[in-house]
């Protein structure tokens, strides 16, 4: 079982360790998407109590959104481009692209910080209203999963500069790229459902 | 934001019974460890047990904590049924009596029913597709230690800060902390939480076990019962426990750090809880029936010696079980005022359920028509289920009509109902596991003299405590009432109830006893293959050696090894034996329980900043386990063809 290695596939699903693996990832991103539809459904549900706190247009500003949008997407795309080098067994290409990936996620969750802090500067912590208090957790949930991200990501590059493309670090960065992309896909849900629908409305 | 509770106020102090329990448990913890330093064992339970990747012991290790559980969570109910056994009674106060109900119901379904299935579904889903192990084993061994760090968290709640007591639904504002402020219920959050991402990791790993480990020829529509019914409980953890993730997590901020999720004075909407909580509560019902469903069909095949009626209708009977069961969780509120079309609309989907259910009770009494039936232990559990558990589905009808569960709700009617589903549903199917299986885990049967005890006064007892309670709650009393007063009508009944219930507790004893009695003397001359089997796991030694086949069996049709029986082909060729590969032991998962373990003491007592620091003992053990490229180890030919000769005499 271990010792098949299939040569017709991609590098990252030649043994039958890494197909499980990778089927395994797809699951919990099933899971992950229950756990992103709970906290989006209980955004729903509470966006309107305000309970007298700041509101979504009291808080929420286009250019940083649009910042913080435009980041996360870009990673996606170098991420995107690690897996191409990966697919060419370009191990440089791949430490570099994996690195600026990190590096854009970096960036994004910085801005978040900021962001949280400033709003919490005007008044709107998540003890003010469960408006706030849901907000928080959606986007809380979001932003310490970017967070681990970056972490995975480093040590997947470090493994990577130590073993080089082998099949068990090919995999590993294939399924980082998963949950990158994934993390992205909330990120449009959540441009999408919470803030420019919470500045237009 | 919370600012911790001080060391002095840590100690459960002041009840007599609870005092007792201190006592208890320092007294078994030295004697445990006496025990083990006496005796030289400390490093054959770190090699053997805690650090196992092996899917067979882990599973052992989750049944031998829900048979555990099981005695606590009984002790429990034995509690309560004293308590109500006559008017006026104060055996417990109000208080304990609230935590009592609460630790009674958390335990019985997630620290018994849950580990006692995921236990058994460890142990046979690898045997029965033909695999070596689980997709990912020591994924399966965090599960495990996560589950179990859960458990002693919740455990512990009752001498250490102070139980939970909110029920086991834990409805908001109740919960919050506005009324019950001590840390009870944040022990609910915390450990629910723990256990529940070990339950998830479970789902996820059986999942891709059977999608990607099955055997060849192994198709999908010719997996045993129980592997598919495991299957598709699977699907629903990994569907349903992400909801209870994320209300926990609410629960937890709500507590801990005043945010205002289900807390009215924010803005916020109890009722949210109530369906979160129920839109896992139901389908949670069906993660454990199910799994039970698939031991009934395979022991009520193998005793009938017959295959299962109905295979392909068994198959979609399950699925459609699980797509319903994740619309039908307003039935359990339907008098908090959802309005008549949406109570209309659910109880139509929750009358649904009983199709499917039905399809498959027909399933098993024609699987036994015309067999020639064998009556085990394993097979009397399973006759008694079909009767006990069709009162609780036909009472779960009464309940599902949304107008007249005005009448019922929330009275003892309820709880008769629930526990004639629960009770046959899945404690019924576990004991009946438990004497078809006990062989394979062990290489030796219980009793079956003792087990007829067992049986007979756990059938007995179970149905003089609940069958009464359907009256008591027709005759108005609720649910979760620590006394009443005389001249309700009410006293023959619970005086019967606890009298069965004593006897039920008699039954359990029974089934201890035959555990210890089979230990020290059952013959440990049985075959590999004491009931006569129809599936794979029958086809390699009891107890399994640790690589589960020498060579992995190729299936032709359903009930492969029924098929291979009668073919003459079980046997085995010296000259195939290959060198089987095996994952190595690991002292991650182990560590990672130790640390979540602390992590969700400091939280409970509400002590941020050093629960912050010990998290970051999670992040050591996930950069350990990134960076541990240990590949596993091969077991030689010589050693295989020696395992296999001793068991199979020739080779
Ligand atoms: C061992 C025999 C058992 C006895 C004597 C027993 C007794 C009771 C009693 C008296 C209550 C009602 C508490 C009240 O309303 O005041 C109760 C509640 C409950 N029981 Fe059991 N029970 C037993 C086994 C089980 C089993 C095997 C399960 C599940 C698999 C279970 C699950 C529950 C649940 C979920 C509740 C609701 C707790 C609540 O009200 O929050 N019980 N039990
Ligand atoms: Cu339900």
């Amino acid at each position: 079982m271990a010792g098949t290695v299939d040569k017709s596939l991609p590098m990252e699903y030649q043994t039958q360790q890494s197909q499980m693996n990778i089927l395994g990832f797809w699951v919990f991103l099933g899971a992950e998407i229950v756990l992103f539809a709970t906290l989006f459904a209980t955004y729903f549900v509470l966006q309107d109590r305000t309970v007298g706190g700041p509101t979504a247009q009291d808080m929420f500003v286009l250019r940083d959104v649009l910042i913080l949008t435009f980041i996360l997407l870009t990673s996606s795309f170098t991420c995107g481009l690690a897996i191409h080098e990966m697919r060419r067994n370009n191990e440089n290409g791949v430490l570099l692209w994996l690195a600026v990936t990190m590096v854009l996620g970096m960036a994004f969750i910085g801005m978040e910080v900021f962001e949280f802090i400033h709003y919490v500067d005007m008044g709107a912590t998540m003890q003010t209203s469960a408006f706030l208090s849901s907000l928080y957790a959606l986007l809380g949930t979001h932003g310490l999963h970017v967070t681990l991200g970056v972490g995975w990501m480093l040590a997947i590059i470090l493994q990577v500069y130590r073993r080089g493309l082998t099949h068990v670090t090919t995999r590993k960065i294939f399924i980082v790229s998963l949950y990158w992309h994934f993390l992205d896909v909330v990120w449009i849900f959540i441009f999408t459902f919470v803030y420019i629908q919470g500045m237009v409305m | 934001m919370g600012n911790g509770i001080k060391f002095s106020e840590i100690l459960v102090t002041g009840d007599p019974l609870i005092l007792a329990s201190q006592i208890a448990i320092l007294l078994t913890s030295i004697a445990i460890v006496a025990g083990l330093t006496y005796f030289n064992k400390w490093s054959w339970l770190w090699r053997e047990w805690l650090t196992t990747v092996d899917h067979k012991k882990i599973g052992i290790m989750y049944i031998i904590a829900g048979v555990v559980m099981f005695f606590r969570g009984g002790m429990d109910g034995l509690m309560m049924r004293a308590q109500t056994s006559q008017p006026g009674l104060e055996i417990l106060s109000s208080q304990h009596y609230n935590e009592v109900f609460t630790a009674h119901g958390v335990i019985m379904i997630l620290f018994m029913a849950m580990p006692l299935l995921i236990g058994l579904m460890n142990v046979i889903i690898p045997l029965q597709i033909g695999a070596r192990d689980v997709a990912f084993p020591q994924l399966n061994a965090l599960s495990f230690w996560l589950f179990f760090s859960g458990a002693m968290l919740f455990n512990i709640a009752f001498v250490i800060g102070g139980a939970p007591d909110a029920g086991w639904t834990s409805y908001f504002p109740l919960a919050g902390k506005e009324f019950t402020p001590n840390v009870g219920n944040n022990y609910y959050a915390i450990s629910l939480q723990i256990a529940g991402i070990g339950t998830l990791m479970s789902g996820i790993n059986f999942i891709v076990t059977i999608l990607k480990m099955r055997t060849k020829g192994m198709t999908l529509m010719r997996m045993p019962m129980f592997t598919w019914t495991s299957f598709i409980a699977s699907i629903i953890i990994v569907a349903a426990f992400p909801i209870f993730t994320v209300a926990l997590g609410y629960m937890a901020l709500d507590r801990i750090f005043g945010t205002h999720i289900f807390t009215i004075s924010g803005g916020g909407e109890p009722m949210h809880w109530a369906n979160l909580f129920w839109l896992w509560g139901h389908p949670e019902v069906y993660i454990v029936a199910l799994p039970a469903f698939g031991i009934f069909s395979e022991i009520i095949a193998t005793h009938s010696r017959k295959n299962l009626y109905g295979y392909s209708s068994m198959v979609i009977s399950i699925v459609g079980i699980a797509i319903l069961s994740m619309l039908v969780w307003v039935h359990h509120f339907y008098t908090m005022g959802s309005g008549p079309v949406v109570n209309s609309v659910f109880s139509i989907t929750t009358m649904l359920i009983a199709v499917p259910t039905g399809m498959k009770i027909f399933n098993w009494l024609f699987t036994m028509r015309k067999g020639r039936i064998q009556m085990t232990n394993a097979m009397l559990w399973s006759l008694a289920f079909i009767p006990t558990f069709t009162i609780g589905g036909v009472t779960g009808v009464m309940l599902a009509m949304a107008a007249a569960d005005y009448q019922y709700h929330n009275t003892m009617f309820l709880v008769a109902h629930f526990h004639y589903v629960l009770i046959p549903g899945v404690v019924f199917a576990v004991f009946a596991a438990l004497y078809y299986w006990w062989p394979k885990m062990f290489g030796f049967t219980l009793n079956e003299k003792i087990g007829r005890w067992h049986f007979w006064l756990f059938n007995i007892g179970f149905n003089m405590t609940f069958m009464p309670m359907f009256f008591l709650g027709l005759k108005g009393m609720s649910r979760r009432m620590f006394t009443y007063q005389e001249g309700l009508g009410w006293e023959p009944l619970l005086l019967v109830s606890f009298a069965g219930s004593l006897i039920l507790a008699a039954g359990f004893a029974a089934f201890c006893y035959n555990i210890y009695w089979s230990f020290r003397y059952a013959s440990r001359d049985v075959s590999n293959d004491p009931w006569d089997g129809r599936t794979l796991e029958w086809a390699t030694a009891s107890p399994v050696q640790h690589y589960n086949f020498a060579k992995l069996p190729e299936v032709t049709g359903i009930d492969a090894y029924w098929k291979m029986k009668k073919e003459g082909t079980t046997g085995l060729i010296k000259e195939e034996i290959e060198p089987v590969h095996m994952p190595s032991n690991s002292g991650i998962p182990f560590f990672m329980g130790v640390v979540f373990t602390i992590v969700g003491l400091f939280l409970v007592f509400e002590w941020l900043i050093p629960a912050l620091i010990a998290s970051f003992l999670i992040f050591v053990g996930l950069i350990m386990r990134s960076f541990d490229y240990d590949d596993g180890y091969y077991v030689g030919v010589d050693e295989v063809t020696k395992t296999e000769q001793s068991w199979r005499g020739d080779l």
